[in-house]
């Protein structure tokens, strides 16, 4: 007997199921540009096909992120991951011991223990390989079922895992979770109650099934257990169709995005077929929605995880487009790896991108300035804060620099901010007229002291045969090879990552260590890629003034827990955001080392009067 | 005919006076419910000396959201196109008016109804 009508549910749910991805895949793949087409053709033919299975096994079966996330987080998602793949390799392996090695349905290894009465009492033997079977797939499934408690208990007090906030469920992800927390308890009262009837259970099966058996009368047991395999069957069955469009999706997507990212396929800066795949792959863990600030300022609608939710279901909420500082903490802690941020600007760009700006007043002429080495670029937050241009100046005086202030009477904005904002066209107009600014001088370094205008100079303008720093890398350069002599304050200062210059181009190092020739450097809790962004950000085009400051307020509290003398940042629009709540003595990097340099003059003053502005 | 004669070099100003029955606040009170902190605004024109498109056009903020509180909206597309959305007058204002969200308000109603 290999068939009964309770197998439909499965049987019918998985169908569905394979025939819902193939066609869903197919099309996503099908409308990948002809050269992501390529990548994937080439890619599944070559060595990357290796570290991409590698990663899939690490992510999405052992949940390495999730581990190093929490350990519990990890390891009720490695239970569910790694055990039901466990689950359904060995009952395939087990079932060819009955079936002879035959080819079989594939709702056969599933419900073994039905259609096979293995009435043989086998004390448990590692040498006997039904016995074998017996142990392990009872140990796979008591291993699954300890992490369904742990997703209970998640349920329950989510912070035992470290997450303090959750997403809320929509209809189909509660069909299809109540679905997925009964398929193994269903699966263990089906096993157990048949093999109270016929005997060859495991240590858990067994067990269970004789204590329901002296509970229950024995002319309701075969009942009883025909009902548990329906519904065994059921809740398999349900959980497969409303998979697509649940939560659940991202189980087969991210396998399939994890594949096409190591095939070289992106989604860059327009949404396209691959940003599809990667909204699915988005298992709305709530892991982003912990780390973004958004949440402080009141507007937890607005984290990563509901901005996916709203790009996937094409709702165009321009709120929730613009609500984003851009900050990039979420990106940093994303257990599937989303680029979050390229998504929201993607996303911003289909709004936007019909805004025209054409720039036309802006001068014509370049300005010819042969012979110098390096361009001294300040930004418009560098004007902003003039201390901090004036600080720069005095140190490339006194460090013999010949250098050239591009933007002395007033910058041509960089670019990044319409970049952020989705306006490409407008922001290559503006990168144009920069670009042959900074190409005319013929320098050999472009030096910067705002991380904004750092990052699309540095990986936008393309500038062959340009170096692009930022200024605390270039007074680090200056000081390293002797041109620049500065003393040691004395002070205790701590340093806050800015967003564009730490996570956005990964400078850590330098500021670090320009910092300690000149300061104490203490260390706190949140720095580097976990670093908070003030609050300022221009990343943003929704946040009132109001709750800027909230998060702004947040940030300070953090950053001026160990009590230093100075905040020492690396941004004028960070400075000038903290100084703005006038608790703390900000101070830019630059103006610290001008305050240093040998024979500084009255500069100190001047700075901390002007940080209090 | 007498133009001519009387013509001493001086010229009546232009009128400016704003008929607010003919002048249409339809913008300003989409932009006002998008974005309410253009109440907020006292047209002091902070924001319009620390602006970076103003160093080489005439752009001001300070005007625009004045033509807008007062219906104009003429012109308006060129001029609010001018911005660079840098953020320098949204750091500058005294008010914390969201100048980089009314700017984008005010753009995207304009798209709209393709003034």
């Amino acid at each position: 007997m290999t068939f009964d009508l309770f197998v439909i549910p499965f049987f019918g749910g998985l169908i569905f199921l394979l025939v819902v991805l193939f066609i869903k895949y197919s099309r996503w793949i099908a409308l990948i540009d002809r050269s992501g087409r390529r990548k994937i053709g080439y890619g599944l033919f070559s060595l990357q096909i290796f570290p991409a299975t590698w990663e899939v096994f690490l992510e999405s079966l052992l949940h390495r992120r999730m581990w190093k996330q929490n350990k519990l987080l990890g390891y009720m998602h490695m239970s569910f991951a790694f055990g039901w793949l466990l689950l359904i390799l060995l009952g395939n392996l087990e079932s060819r011991i009955y079936s002879g090695g035959h080819l079989n349905p594939p709702y056969y290894p599933i419900f073994l223990k039905f259609f096979v009465h293995d009435k043989r009492v086998l004390p448990f033997e590692l040498n006997t390989l039904p016995g074998f079977f017996r142990f392990i797939m009872d140990f796979v499934l008591l291993y699954i079922l300890s992490g369904l408690v742990l997703a209970f208990f998640k349920r329950i007090h989510s912070r035992w895992f470290g997450m303090k906030n959750t997403s809320r469920h929509n209809r189909f992800d509660q069909w299809a979770i109540t679905c997925l927390w009964l398929i193994f308890p269903l699966r263990l009262l089906a096993e157990s109650l048949t093999a109270s009837i016929y005997g060859g259970g495991g240590f858990l099966t067994n067990s269970v099934g004789d204590t329901l058996a002296m509970i229950l009368p024995a002319a309701v047991t075969p009942g009883m257990a025909y009902v548990a395999w329906w519904a065994y069957s059921s809740a398999l069955g349900i959980f497969f169709i409303t998979l697509p469009w649940s939560r659940y999706m991202h189980i087969p997507t991210e396998v399939v995005m994890i594949y096409l990212k190591h095939f070289g396929v992106k989604s860059g800066k327009h949404l396209n077929s691959f940003s599809e795949i990667e909204m699915r792959a988005c298992p709305k863990c709530g892991v982003c929605i912990d780390v973004c600030q958004m949440k402080d300022a009141g507007a937890v609608g607005s984290t990563p995880a509901y901005f996916v939710r709203s790009l996937r279901m094409k709702e165009g909420n321009s709120l929730l487009n613009n609500n984003c500082m851009l900050c990039g903490r979420c990106k940093e802690v994303c257990p599937v790896q989303i680029d979050l941020l390229d998504l929201r600007i993607a996303s911003r760009n289909l709004e936007n991108q019909s805004i025209d700006k054409p720039f036309s007043y802006l001068p014509a002429d370049v300005p010819d300035s042969k012979g110098i080495n390096v361009l001294y670029f300040a930004g418009c937050m560098g004007h902003l804060t003039p201390s901090v241009k004036k600080a720069m100046v005095s140190i490339m005086d006194a460090a013999n620099v010949k250098y050239k202030f591009l933007d002395q009477d007033g910058s041509v904005c960089c670019g990044r901010p319409l970049m952020m904002a989705g306006m490409f066209e407008a922001a290559r107009s503006l990168m144009e007229k920069n670009r042959q600014a900074i190409h005319a001088s013929g320098a050999r370094i472009l030096v910067t002291s705002c991380p904004i205008c750092y990052k699309i100079f540095n990986e936008e303008y393309k500038l062959f045969g340009v170096e692009v720093l930022h200024h605390s890398q270039y007074l680090l350069r200056l000081v390293e090879a002797g041109s620049l002599w500065i003393n040691h304050s004395g002070l205790s200062v701590v340093y806050h990552d800015p967003c564009e210059l730490g996570r956005g181009s990964e400078v850590y190092k330098e500021p670090r260590k320009l910092l300690k020739r000149v300061a104490k450097l203490i260390p706190i809790e949140q720095e580097r890629e976990n670093a908070l962004c003030c609050g300022g950000s221009i990343g943003d085009l929704a946040l009132n003034q109001d709750q800027r400051n909230i998060i702004r307020d947040a940030a300070l509290d953090v950053l001026l827990e160990p009590k230093p003398d100075f905040l020492v940042t690396a941004c004028p629009l960070c400075k000038k955001t903290f100084s703005s709540a006038g608790t703390a003595k900000v101070i830019d990097i630059a103006e610290l080392v001008a305050q240093q340099l040998e024979k500084a003059d009255n500069l100190i003053e001047e700075t901390v009067e002007e940080s209090i502005l | 005919m007498n133009e001519k004669k009387l013509a001493f070099g001086y010229t009546v100003s232009k009128d400016r006076q704003i008929d607010f029955d003919e002048a249409s606040l339809e913008l300003y009170n989409k932009v006002c419910a998008a974005e309410p902190s253009i109440r907020l605004c006292i047209s002091c024109g902070t924001c319009a000396a620390t602006c970076s498109a103003a160093k080489f056009s005439d752009f001001s903020l300070r005007k625009l959201i004045l033509q807008v509180r007062r219906g104009i909206t003429k012109g308006l597309q060129a001029e609010v196109s001018k911005c660079m959305l840098c953020g320098k007058c949204q750091l500058a204002c005294p008010r914390g008016v969201s100048t980089r969200a009314l700017i984008m308000q005010i753009n995207m109603n304009l798209q709209k109804t393709g003034k």
